[in-house]
């Protein structure tokens, strides 16, 4: 698996500031101190606008996408990536882009070359296939398209005349969601076996520990595999993106879970746990309400830094076949396509838009995680295994 | 130190025990098993399925093979038979262990070779530009998944044809003499082994920079520079001793994470190593070929966490474990 950002406290020293005590006036709620840490690193702002923008993406694709992801043209394979003109045939310019019809050429090498008299204008809010945005609004509204017969291929078309835009659009609802729900598994996993092993110690301790270090023994891609083998392959979509969420947490929170407990451990002894022990608290309740959140700090930079990991388990298990099937997309399905040699040399496409898809997020995640680390937490933590 | 060994040895063997039953217990879940599939071929009859069930023992209850594999294993070292293979599973995973080896080992040699240097040169001249391009650089090329570096190279080796688009060897391999066969090697495991060792190279740099910047501000440090020694000297035999110390001990866990992170690359580069071999027993159902290769995968990676434990002891006197 990939590196997922710099799990060191080594890397990224913001140099200690002297604080000058006349500055300090009155103490600033911790919302304050977050937000002017946050304005201080412009790329971890960057990273979350994108991922903001990637999302409503991924909630609007019905409607941006010209085409729903099963759509194919027979006669338009390997089409490649269509370029917007402004500039009509005969030197007019129009506000309005066109793209250009094109026309195969040869068959053999799915050549195709533009036809200048035959223009495409661009259109906004076209009528198009029935879809339901968010699952539940009803409209045939589509954000652009062209005049049918006619097709639009901003980012070209697949071995199957599909659209790319439409579905690496589509595909994002998949690729960007298995992350957060994965984490949002794991994560909940973890906070509890590792505050229980921390808190309670003893059998409990023991128990939880040995099988976080029996996951933690097997590298991650071989244990993924042989998990991925106990489900059929050809099962529906929405089975296969359950399994494929249950088998990413049921690895990622044993990492978390040891480095859970090691906080809880430290903090056991300190004056506000004895304190709301002496107060009478149930030993579950002193963990929920006291212990755990403090760990929240390092929880969510864990967090945000560990989606990348989930992202890519994803992406790798789709890109080897077993994982999101044909004709449901998804960031990883779509680089299957770029496999073969013959892809990688003529149709580049197929492997550098969902490539750049990929690589934008979990560059996005990084700097964001990066960021909420340094604003987070003034005494910084460590990251856990993806 | 012996004592510590010692024991951390010995944890390892209710930890291999543990994944080879969950190993275990999984390719029981999974449906259906390789006889399956090849009951599906109309060229072997439904007798010779039989006897082979019988012969492998498929026809007892799952914790009953477990038991045998168990013994074979501890007894025998016997790790079973390859059915796609036709071959000791022995045989098909110390072949694909070498290779896997060989991709791990040239990709520790770029990073390393790399990331010492770089590093140096970034805490040396802090702040310069040198420095922060390095760390713009490090910053974007620790976003980059494997996967994608792995697709751009063989896309460049194939739009080029300066390097191989996948393999091992070359189809007169066996006709090269000696240094020729080592050269063509060299050719296929040139751009595999850049994916592998280039991926890790920013982490590593940036606590390079980190550990090396850490150790100039100590007193010993300012004491050698006051003593009118240069700075080259300075740096080189007193300085940057102790900042590899914990370069040395991320070294030995990078090792375990060699294998598990050359996997990708070598199915995209048709590498015939572990990862490979991996893939394809878990996609045929070849049961023990999986059992031994996630066995061996896993017995590397705490391999590599205890050599770095015990690195870390032999090159800080400060740490010891008794």
């Amino acid at each position: 698996m990939t590196e997922v950002t710099p799990p060191d406290p080594l890397v990224l020293d913001s140099s200690p500031k002297v604080i000058d005590a006349l500055e300090v006036v009155a103490p600033q709620s911790p919302g304050v101190v977050f937000w002017t840490q946050m304005k201080k690193s412009p790329l971890a702002i960057a990273g979350g606008l994108l991922l903001a923008v990637f999302y409503l993406l991924a909630m609007l694709a019905p409607f941006v996408a010209p085409y729903t992801q099963e759509v194919m043209d027979r006669s338009k394979y390997f089409h490649p990536p269509q370029r917007l003109h402004w500039i009509h045939a005969d030197g007019h310019f129009s506000l309005r882009p066109y793209v250009r019809e094109a026309r195969l050429v040869d068959v053999g090498s799915f050549e195709y070359q533009d036809d200048p008299s035959r223009e495409l204008p661009l259109r906004f809010f076209v009528r198009g296939a029935p879809i339901r945005i968010l699952g539940l609004v009803p409209t045939t509204i589509h954000l652009y398209g062209v005049d049918p017969p006619g097709r639009v291929f901003l980012l070209g078309s697949d071995s199957f005349g599909r659209d790319v835009v439409s579905r690496l659009l589509y595909g994002s609802q998949i690729s960007l969601t298995v992350g957060v729900v994965g984490i949002a598994i794991s994560f909940t996993l973890g906070l509890l076996l590792g505050g229980i092993a921390g808190y309670f110690g003893g059998w409990a301790d023991t128990v939880i520990m040995r099988l976080a270090e029996l996951l933690l023994s097997v590298p991650s891609l071989y244990l993924i595999i042989a998990l991925r083998a106990v489900f059929p392959v050809d099962l529906p979509s929405r089975q296969i993106y359950l399994g494929i969420v249950a088998i990413l947490a049921f690895i990622g929170w044993a990492g978390l879970a040891r480095v859970i407990r090691g906080l809880v451990l430290s903090m056991r002894k300190s004056d506000f746990v004895t304190a709301a022990e002496a107060l009478g608290f149930s030993r579950l309740r002193v963990i929920a309400r006291h212990v755990l959140p403090n760990t929240m700090s390092y929880v969510i930079v864990a967090a945000t830094l560990s989606i990348p990991g989930y992202i890519l388990g994803e992406v790798v298990l789709s890109f080897l076949g077993v994982g999101v099937q044909e004709p449901s997309a998804s960031w990883g399905n779509m680089l299957n396509q770029a496999r073969s040699i013959r892809a990688l040399t003529t149709f580049p496409w197929l492997l550098f838009v969902p490539g750049t898809a990929i690589f934008l997020t979990v560059m996005a995640f990084n700097f964001l995680g990066d960021g909420l680390r340094d604003a987070l937490d003034p005494r910084r933590v460590s990251g856990g295994r993806a | 130190m012996r004592t510590y060994v010692l024991r951390r040895v010995l944890q390892t063997i209710p930890l291999l025990l543990g994944i080879s039953l969950i190993t275990f217990v999984l390719l029981q879940l999974a449906p259906g098993d390789f006889l399956n599939q090849m009951a599906e071929n109309p060229g072997i009859s439904a007798a010779t399925i039989d006897a082979m069930r019988v012969r492998f023992g498929l026809d007892k209850p799952w914790y009953i093979q477990y038991g045998i594999y168990l013994k074979n294993v501890l007894f025998h070292l016997d790790f079973g038979q390859s059915f796609a293979r036709h071959q000791p599973v022995f045989e098909v995973l110390s072949d694909g262990f070498i290779n896997t080896l060989i991709l791990a080992g040239a990709a520790a040699l770029i990073t390393w070779g790399f990331a010492i240097p770089l590093g140096v040169i970034a805490a040396v001249r802090q702040h310069s530009w040198v420095d922060r391009t390095l760390s713009l650089v490090a910053f974007v090329w620790l976003s980059i998944p494997e996967i994608l570096a792995a697709l751009v190279l063989l896309m460049m080796a194939a739009r080029t044809g300066w390097f191989p688009v996948g393999g091992m060897r070359s189809l007169d391999y066996d006709e090269l003499d000696g240094l020729g066969q080592f050269l063509d090697v060299l050719h296929h495991l040139a751009l595999p082994a850049l994916v592998v060792g280039l991926i890790p190279l920013a982490s590593r740099m940036r606590q390079m920079r980190g550990s090396l910047l850490d150790v100039l501000r100590l007193d010993y440090v300012t004491t050698a520079r006051a003593k009118g020694l240069s700075e080259r000297v300075v740096i080189t035999k007193h300085a940057l001793r102790n900042a590899l110390n914990p370069m040395i001990t991320l070294f030995g866990y990078t090792l375990g994470a060699l294998v598990s992170g050359s996997f990708i690359v070598e199915i995209i580069f048709s590498w015939p190593g572990l990862g490979r071999i991996t893939l394809d027993a878990i996609l045929q159902q070849d049961q023990y070929l999986v059992m031994g290769a996630v066995l061996m995968a896993s017995l590397v990676l705490i391999i590599g966490n205890l050599i770095a434990d015990l690195l870390l002891a032999i090159a800080d006197p400060r740490i010891s474990y008794d």
